[in-house]
């Protein structure tokens, strides 16, 4: 029989990372910038929290308290990602760069600083293993909800995760919410449709874009951060983020730019990213790695179903991917 | 309240008449600014002198004949996926495969050593090796290409995906393969009788490959620049209306180019597997497939530009894989100069494609 009690759960918090970067990406591709910088982001968001953590685990010793060691490094992984959302920003949006290029060498910086940090804390902390640990912050992190482990089963369901993912949840709805129903959603919307047509209405487009990039980037610089302290339980090692940042840019097609779909299309990622463990194959490890493709075979069947089905208010928004002049025409 | 009409300080238009060295020559001085500045974090990490930094990155590349021939292989495996996706991105198909249809390409090169090697002669090993890697690029490229010119599929993404299904698809045949029993990697293939290994040219073991992707640089840009293909190619890159106007079949464009993308990945692949490594693993691409991006976007698409640019980027990456062996920082260091000197390039087109003018008559008025 397939353990859904144990599954469910770990699926939800695979999916966790996912369903932050990608509803920070939905925020940025709503505003017409395609950044493939999100795997960077995520990575410098990661560490920029690890090292918060790290310096102030080892000021504060055994007196630590539980809110500030949740505090620091949140504040330290949002003041990170809004860093590498602030030079994304000047460079396509300001300098008006190939979006594309910018994006990958972003990621090619996020993922070398990430690593490089990384790997001079573990030196740093003269550790035997090539990873930080950082099991007290993490606790702080992992404190679930009361009646988690008494409440059975359901507890296990609803009530066993840490609060970064009950947020990821609430951001993912607040971020539809304004998207669909305030005026500032509206406005968004107009710079990544058209731009021309939204500078012409007295929208300012720049000012849009950094806004949504930006803050974009926080909400996923927050789920390098769900990574490390939570699903890894405050164990930092290099590269062991994988590939998700990618995959929380498929997951923005997979859920047609909405963050609200995204909360279940993350989830079902996250299991699908962890359903080579619970697939029985016996001794044939070789099957197991064909397993870890399905994320990407579903990811690419979704794109070309939701491309062949062309609904209008499938598609991307009209002008992703390109700077905005005013005076070209 | 303020009524006075906003005067700003300068504003930005475009300029179209700036020659080819002065565009260089901007592109120079963002190299020089982030080699700078790259030499200041560097300094500020390690305490060491700067010179001994640029000396690193110097030997880095140019240290030994053995570097050298290093620094060329990489240069030319780099060109060589930096060409295969740019007449695709000529055409505006953001081909971001190159990776994965690299890798498939090694993978059909490592299936024809193994699979061929109880039954054919090395001649015909070699013939299908090439032949099989090509097809075998080609199908990856062509499949995303399919679906875009039907369905107008998004192909960034399409591609993106496509990486990671070669990946875990060659992870799978690694295990499948595994030698010796049990260690999960390939190892070696044919170690003893060097069977659909590439003939090396006198002791030059890369020199091979150095001059297979010069000839396809040469024969790329004849392509781009004096075929119908390649006219056909700018004129869908410029606009898709105008060019289905002439009655150039967009569709028909798109897919032939990807197919030759895919194939040109897929000998990257094969050089990589039949000449370079005589081995396969996951992660053998080395992630050229997204470098080769930003290598032919610097080079504006054009394939002699493209030397320069790949060297560029080659010449650094070694340059500051030494100085983190030689200072002992971690290896991603290197990533980290890497990002900040491409981060100066990227910036300094604004300043090639736009012109500041400042307002010097605002401030007399007043």
């Amino acid at each position: 029989m397939f353990d859904f009690i144990s599954f469910i759960p770990r699926a939800i918090m695979q999916g966790t990372p996912l369903l932050l970067g990608s509803t920070g990406e939905t925020l940025t591709e709503k505003s017409g910038n395609l950044n493939l910088g999100i795997p960077g982001i995520m990575y410098v968001g990661a560490i920029s929290g690890v090292i918060g953590s790290f310096y102030y685990e080892q000021a504060a010793g055994a007196a630590m308290n539980n809110a500030i060691a949740v505090l620091i490094p949140v504040v330290c992984c949002l003041l990170g990602s809004l860093l590498m959302g602030l030079l994304y920003c000047f460079l396509t949006v300001t300098l008006r760069a190939n979006q594309n290029v910018t994006g990958l060498a972003l990621t090619t910086f996020g993922v070398g600083f990430g690593n490089f940090f990384g790997g001079s804390l573990i030196k740093l902390s003269g550790a035997k293993v090539p990873s930080i640990i950082l099991t007290a912050t993490s606790n702080a992190f992992r404190k679930t909800l009361p009646f988690a482990s008494s409440a059975g089963s359901f507890g296990k369901l609803f009530l066993s995760y840490g609060f970064l993912a009950y947020l990821a949840v609430i951001i993912a709805l607040v971020a539809s919410y304004i998207l669909k129903r305030t005026r500032t959603g509206l406005h968004l919307r107009a710079v990544g449709e058209s731009p021309t047509t939204a500078d012409a209405a007295g929208i300012n487009v720049t000012r849009y874009k950094y806004a949504a990039t930006c803050i974009g980037s926080m909400i996923a610089g927050l789920g390098g951060l769900y990574y490390v302290m939570d699903y890894a339980a405050g164990i930092w090692s290099n590269d062991a983020f994988g590939d998700r940042g990618w995959l929380a840019i498929a997951l923005v097609i997979f859920t047609v730019w909405r963050p609200n779909v995204g909360v279940l299309a993350s989830f079902l990622f996250g299991g699908l990213y962890i359903l080579h463990m619970y697939i029985p194959s016996g001794m044939n490890l070789a099957v197991k790695e064909l397993y870890k493709m399905i994320p990407y075979v579903v990811t690419i069947v979704v794109l070309v179903i939701s491309s062949m089905r062309n609904k209008r208010e499938n598609q991307p928004p009209a002008s992703l991917g390109l700077a905005y002049f005013r005076e070209e025409r | 309240m303020n009524k006075k009409p906003h005067n700003p300080l300068f504003h930005v238009s475009k300029r179209d008449n700036l020659r080819w060295y002065q565009a260089w020559a901007i592109r120079g001085g963002a190299v020089i600014i982030a080699l700078l500045l790259c030499a200041l974090i560097t300094t500020m990490v390690t305490g060491e002198n700067p010179l001994a930094v640029y000396a690193a990155i110097w030997r880095g590349s140019f240290g030994s004949p053995r570097k050298i021939w290093v620094l060329l292989q990489n240069v030319a495996m780099l060109l060589c996926v930096s060409l295969a996706v740019t007449p695709a991105f000529r055409m505006r198909c953001w081909n971001l495969g190159a990776e994965g249809q690299a890798l498939v390409g090694g993978l059909a090169a490592a299936a024809c050593m193994i699979c061929l090697r109880d039954s054919l002669p090395n001649w015909a090993i070699i013939l299908c090796m090439i032949i099989f890697s090509a097809l075998a690029g080609a199908v990856w490229g062509g499949i995303p290409a399919l679906f875009k010119a039907k369905w107008n599929t998004n192909e960034t993404l399409f591609t993106l995906m496509m990486n990671y299904v070669a990946i875990q698809l060659v992870a799978y045949f690694c295990v499948v393969w595994e030698s010796p029993k049990g260690s999960g990697q390939i190892g070696i293939i044919n170690p003893n009788t060097q069977l659909g290994w590439f003939p090396t040219i006198g002791s030059y073991k890369y020199l091979l490959n150095v001059l297979i992707v010069a000839v396809i640089c040469v024969l790329m840009y004849i392509y781009l620049n004096y075929s119908k293909h390649g006219y056909e190619i700018a004129v869908v890159g410029e606009s898709e209306r105008t060019a289905r106007y002439v009655g150039i079949k967009v569709g028909k464009v798109i897919v032939r180019t990807m197919l030759l993308s895919g194939a040109i990945c897929g000998i990257a692949g094969l050089l990589l597997v039949g000449s370079t490594n005589h081995t396969l693993t996951p992660n053998i691409v080395e992630g050229r497939g997204f470098t080769a991006v930003m290598v032919s976007w610097l080079a504006k698409f054009n394939p002699i530009w493209m030397i320069l640019t790949s060297f560029l980027l080659v010449f650094l990456g070694r340059g500051a894989g030494e100085i983190a062996t030689k200072f002992s920082l971690n290896q991603s260091y290197g990533d980290i100069l890497t990002g900040i000197i491409l981060f100066f390039i990227i910036g300094s087109e604004f300043f090639i494609n736009y012109k500041i003018n400042f307002r010097h008559s605002a401030g007399k008025e007043d």
